[in-house]
């Protein structure tokens, strides 16, 4: 796929990325105790595309895969297996760094330890300028200066500031750092894994309103890899819930929280402390996520789903669309044997 | 429903830092009482001091922090000014921790099992047998599976939230009547998090635990704590019955940070957002440390510190309540 993309054409489309991973043991260990190899599969067969604009999240416990998703969009892993188009360019096709080069600048990346993802050794302005050198986006000094101290304004830290090392900083002055430095390239859009995990709820809710504020001025669309519900509740235009490598359910913001479809969904929104002390029993979410290493058959999640039945054991469920708009990938929805009353079952 | 007598009782506790450029203030004359059974939530942000009180009461203060003042009563005598060895006994036995991060309260170099039966035989009189037969129950009962083979295993063959659960079994092995926990869910899954609340209530519960719970997420204060201790900048901001101070926050600051959590219902566009920072303690400023950041700030608060004033159940330290004072 080449030329311009048509209007109609999300920013980003990506379709059924795979990364697998082999975690074999060494070779003498395999040769001598008679091991084979082991394949982790991250993320297995993922397809969503993301609108011009939008924020879309992934939301998932740890290990579902989402991380592995937001750094094969950015490129730091190769697929194992899929296609991820961005901006009408097929980026799986591109095996060059000289290819690569003008779309990766207008795709950045936030990390979510603002401690380990800024260089101590540097001073903050050249952090920040960092790409426009890297990319040759200006020309001397003066003008790299300048746009390092407007990036600093942009993030509400001081242009003076940029004569700091990143030590002298708060936790969430760094994640500033960090999102002024991903901004220097002009990019359109921000992978953003984790960026407030890391962070107070005052300092938070700072970054997310900068986050919001940014996209407001610059159009940015985001992919915002998240564990904390609550905060893609607030930040999101749509959301995928991830679960062992695989999407389980992909909907609207408000209908996914109103109306949770898949099991896992559901058991996931049970999870959300209930800040408003009205006394609602959650029900916490029975075992854990199995090992992506020998996940189950079927449906990853029927051991710990209520509903699961026969075919979820054996079938693996498709993502399909439900009449409100939302794409569940769940036999029983499907088969419409989940009740849509809340699941207060006894999970086992 | 308080007992005749609290559990813990921390008296005006001070925790001072000498450094080349003057004495740090990090505690700053705190006062508040935990009750057999009761979980107490110590809430704040980075900086508030809070892990610090924490590390002071079971006398694990990092050099050069050391308690300048006030006293620390556990179960009516003190305990902050005994000699390490007696120190040492109490905690473990009859205090135990968990921390932030399990990767330093595990040594990496012996298998799990090899710590938790130390621990246990240290505090309890039982063989090693037994020990290992308590600590694949302590396994078993903080969720990991299949305990029997995985306490064999060394702290780097766990997952993150497996590790924290292995370092949850390591505080309960003597049966502590008290457990500070220091962020024990942070670093986990909301749903294992879920879990874990569920396993500290089930503890306070059945073994009648006293848990002080530190932690920055007010989230799990509302599922855990009976009462709540609002920190900042080294001194308590508001101390109350948990639902309270949730729902009806009287400290400016305490009503700023609840408006800064995201809630999932809430349709806010923007979030509160408390402008600025916590001070750093060589600028701690005068009078009422949050003055430069309250919305609500007047004259007085610049050079008068308000003490805790009693206004209903719950306690403030700010001068908006001065004249509701005396509802004892």
């Amino acid at each position: 796929m080449t030329g311009k993309p048509a209007m109609t054409e999300p920013l980003l489309r990506v379709e059924g990325l795979a990364r697998y991973f082999d975690v074999s043991p060494p070779w003498l260990n395999r040769v001598l105790e008679g091991q084979g190899r082991l394949v982790l599969k991250a993320v297995d067969g993922v397809s969503f595309t993301i609108p011009k604009g939008e924020t879309f999240a992934i939301v998932g416990e740890s290990g579902c895969g989402k991380s592995t998703v937001a750094r094969l969009v950015v490129g730091l892993y190769r697929p194992s297996r899929g296609r991820i188009h961005f901006a009408g360019h097929d980026l799986g096709a591109m095996t060059t760094r000289a290819q690569m080069a003008p779309l990766r600048r207008k795709l950045q990346m936030i990390f979510q330890d603002p401690y380990a993802s800024l260089n101590p050794r540097w001073r903050v302005a050249d952090i920040i300028a960092e790409p426009i050198r890297a990319f040759g986006l200006l020309e001397g000094r003066p003008a790299t200066t300048a746009r390092v101290g407007e990036l600093l304004r942009q993030v509400k830290l001081t242009p003076a500031d940029g004569e700091k090392y990143p030590h002298e900083f708060s936790g969430g002055q760094r994640q500033r750092i960090s999102i002024a430095r991903a901004l220097a390239s002009q990019p359109e859009f921000l992978v953003c894994d984790e960026p407030t995990s890391a962070l107070d709820v005052s300092v938070q809710a700072q970054i997310l309103n900068l986050m919001k504020d940014l996209q407001r001025q610059l159009g940015l669309t985001y992919l915002f890899i998240s564990h904390n519900l609550a905060v893609v509740y607030h930040i999101s235009d749509r959301v995928a819930v991830m679960y062992l490598g695989r999407l389980a359910e992909v909907a609207p913001t408000r209908l996914l929280f109103r109306r949770p479809r898949h099991p896992y969904t559901r058991m996931l929104l049970d999870t959300i402390p209930d800040l408003g002390m009205t006394g609602r029993q959650r029900m916490p979410v029975a075992g854990e996520v199995p090992s992506p290493i020998d996940p189950p058959t079927g449906c990853a999640f029927h051991p710990r789903c209520p509903f699961a039945n026969e075919r979820c054991k054996a079938e693996r469920p498709e993502p399909l669309p439900t009449p409100e708009g939302a794409l569940v990938a769940c036999h029983g929805v499907q088969e419409g044997r989940v009740p849509d009353a809340p699941i207060h079952a006894e999970v086992g | 429903m308080r007992a005749n007598r609290p559990l813990l009782e921390v008296d005006r506790l001070r925790v001072e830092f000498p450094t080349r450029r003057g004495t740090l203030v990090a505690v700053d004359e705190i006062s508040f009482h935990i009750d057999p059974g009761e979980v107490l939530g110590v809430v704040g942000e980075s900086g508030a001091g809070k892990s610090l009180t924490g590390s002071a009461i079971i006398g694990l203060l990092e050099p050069p922090g050391r308690i300048a003042g006030g006293r620390i009563l556990f179960d009516g005598s003190r305990i902050d000014d005994l000699p390490y060895e007696q120190m040492r006994r109490i905690r473990g036995k009859q205090i135990g921790a968990v921390f932030q991060d399990p990767l330093t309260s595990l040594n990496p170099l012996y298998s799990v099992g090899r710590q938790l039966i130390e621990t246990i035989t240290t505090h309890l009189d039982l063989s090693e047998g037994q020990a290992r037969k308590r600590a694949i129950e302590l396994l078993a009962e903080v969720g990991i599976p299949a305990p029997e083979r995985r306490i064999d295993q060394y702290p780097h063959q766990f997952s993150g939230g497996m590790r924290q659960r292995v370092v949850i079994a390591l505080a309960l092995c003597a049966n502590p009547r008290l457990i500070i926990a220091d962020e024990p869910t942070t670093a986990l899954d909301v749903s294992i998090q879920a879990q874990i609340i569920a396993l500290l209530k089930k503890l306070c519960r059945e073994h009648g635990t006293a848990v002080m719970l530190v932690t920055h997420d007010m989230g799990v204060i509302a599922e855990t704590a009976d009462r709540v201790a609002v920190m900042y900048a080294g001194r308590i901001a508001e101390i109350g019955p948990a639902r309270q101070v949730i729902k009806q926050p009287l400290h400016p600051y305490t009503v700023g940070l609840m408006g800064s959590i995201p809630m999932v219902g809430t349709d806010a566009d923007r979030l509160v957002q408390i402008e600025g920072a916590m001070p750093r303690l060589t600028e701690i400023p005068p009078g009422c440390a949050f003055n430069p950041r309250c919305p609500k700030v007047f004259e007085r608060c610049r050079h008068d510190r308000p003490d805790l004033i009693r206004v209903g159940p719950a306690s403030t330290a700010c001068w908006l309540y001065d004249g509701q004072a005396g509802h004892d």
